[in-house]
């Protein structure tokens, strides 16, 4: 089993070819390319319902694909067993949509919960220093006696980053980081991703339908439609695009209502 | 009409067996995980004392209340048949042997099973057993292991505290209706019970604790999307898990019968 310190940094990180899913007789993704470089933030844009969460989804295997093939970290995902599965998924942070913490554990738990099940994780180091270091990097010191039903929407992000990021992750997928949050808190949590990336070096698939997360986050945008990597370029090029559907996406996604 | 009934039978019938097989390949994943290390002790004892400590109030009380309630019933009929002196027998076997019990399952089936339900239910809806899973640990072993060992271990020491509870409810009526001392009371009631009685109505609690967690498990860790889904999974535990208590307590009886006429 390859570890990702092997893993050679001039090749992909994340490798999608043909990707196909489908549900009954509804086919969500008709075949998604993508590759995913180090330090690279990918935004993938898309409409509610265009398969977003679907597809980061099927990369860490939460959904099985009906065709195609996912390579994370020069490991070919649909032939791994569960432990290395498991391995693989210690590698790769998921940031869901909701935050998912769990409601009966408190702060402090919730990020020792992955820790202690992956001690090789800790290197050498305490867990009181790690859940201390996670929390101070996300800004929330105090909150570690918490319970997540005590904490603000934005805090509860936070905490979720904080336990998606202290098992120092290579590649993390964001699923609509910012949704559901105030406009300021929003650009809070787009700040933190960014900093946080930055010190950590870690590369990022980030799936999202705001505007706003795309431009500052992103390296480079995919737009997701059809079920197909319909375009793809960075956030001004794609901004700049003439063709038709590409310049349609933008003007709805930018102006919902208007359509 | 009659071709929209028989539709209705089949899909009904087709249904079931599905489920049938679900159930029975969720039960043989927990058999293959639940004796691998590592296990997950902490989340055990946690679920041991959630589903022991917090049901024992009311299964205790509903025991007693069935302890007055029986006696009181029956107190009256024996008199008249002039076998009130066999009422501790009577009340001890009933309870021993299927009350106690089938009681305190109905009452787990209630609780536990719905709270278990729920429990993962939400979990389900809120991506937490999804986070889990990506964090690269195994939330069938965390979740559903746990709770389905908990509540096979702790249903019998929950049955136990019924009939003792139960019993003792029994006695007091019968201490203030006739003239009965403890001593007596609860000496007739164990000398009239045999390890015929005590065995087989033991080990069948650990099959309902069994399928109480297991349904309960089941029922959430499917939950569907949603609220609804949620509620839905709580429901539907409770009446599944209810359904299949009298079908194991009647297997049970069944099995416990060929011992009793060899």
């Amino acid at each position: 089993m390859m570890s990702a310190s092997t893993y050679d940094q001039t090749k992909p990180l994340l490798v999608l070819k043909g990707v196909k899913k489908a549900f009954g007789h509804h086919q969500v993704l008709k075949g998604f390319n993508l590759e995913l470089y180090p330090n690279e933030n990918v935004v993938i844009l898309g409409k509610s319902g265009s398969g977003k969460s679907v597809l980061i989804k099927c990369l860490v295997r939460l959904i099985e694909m009906d065709e195609g093939h996912i390579e994370v970290l020069g490991r070919s995902m649909a032939d791994v067993e569960q432990d290395e599965l498991d391995a693989i998924r210690t590698d790769v942070g998921f940031l869901f949509q909701g935050s998912a913490l769990y409601d009966s554990m408190t702060v402090r738990e919730n990020l020792l919960f992955p820790l202690r099940r992956h001690p090789g994780r800790m290197r050498g180091r305490s867990e009181a220093e790690l859940v201390r270091e996670a929390l101070g990097n996300v800004g929330l010191e105090k909150a570690a006696d918490l319970m997540p039903d005590e904490l603000s929407g934005g805090m509860k992000r936070r905490v979720a980053l904080a336990r998606t990021l202290i098992l120092k992750p290579k590649i993390i997928l964001y699923d609509e980081p910012t949704t559901g949050l105030d406009p300021i808190t929003a650009n809070e949590i787009i700040q933190l991703i960014l900093k946080l990336q930055d010190e950590l070096m870690t590369s990022s698939l980030i799936i999202t339908h705001d505007m706003d997360c795309a431009r500052v986050i992103s390296n480079r945008v995919v737009i997701l439609q059809d079920g197909i990597n319909y375009a793809q370029g960075t956030y001004s090029e794609l901004a700049r695009s003439t063709d038709p559907k590409v310049k349609a996406f933008y003007k709805e996604v930018q102006n919902p209502i208007d359509g | 009409m009659e071709f929209m009934d028989l539709q209705k039978i089949k899909s009904t019938v087709i249904y079931g067996l599905e489920e049938t097989g679900h159930i029975s390949r969720f039960a043989g994943r927990f058999f293959a995980q639940a004796f691998r290390p590592p296990f997950e002790w902490k989340e055990f004892f946690k679920q041991c004392y959630l589903i022991g400590y917090s049901s024992l109030f009311l299964v205790s009380a509903t025991g007693f209340i069935m302890g007055i309630v029986l006696t009181l019933q029956i107190r009256p009929t024996m008199i008249s048949f002039g076998a009130a002196s066999y009422m501790p027998n009577m009340v001890g076997i009933a309870f021993i042997r299927e009350i106690g019990p089938m009681v305190t399952a109905l009452i787990c089936a209630g609780k536990i099973g719905s709270g278990i339900g729920a429990e993962l239910g939400s979990m389900r809806v809120t991506e937490q057993i999804d986070a889990m899973e990506v964090s690269g640990t195994n939330p069938f072993k965390f979740l559903v292991v746990t709770r389905i060992w908990a509540a096979t271990m702790m249903l019998p020491l929950l049955v136990i505290a019924a009939d003792f509870v139960g019993l003792t409810g029994s006695y007091l009526i019968e201490s203030t209706r006739g003239d009965v001392t403890a001593t007596l009371y609860f000496g007739r009631v164990f000398s009239s019970l045999v390890l015929g009685d005590v065995i087989p109505a033991t080990v069948k609690t650990f099959f309902f604790g069994f399928v109480i967690g297991l349904i309960g498990c089941y029922k959430g860790f499917f939950s569907k999307k949603g609220t609804a889904g949620v509620g839905k999974a709580a429901n539907s535990a409770v009446v599944l898990a209810s359904l299949l208590l009298f079908l194991v307590d009647f297997l049970a009886v069944l099995v416990a019968d060929i011992f009793y006429t060899i």
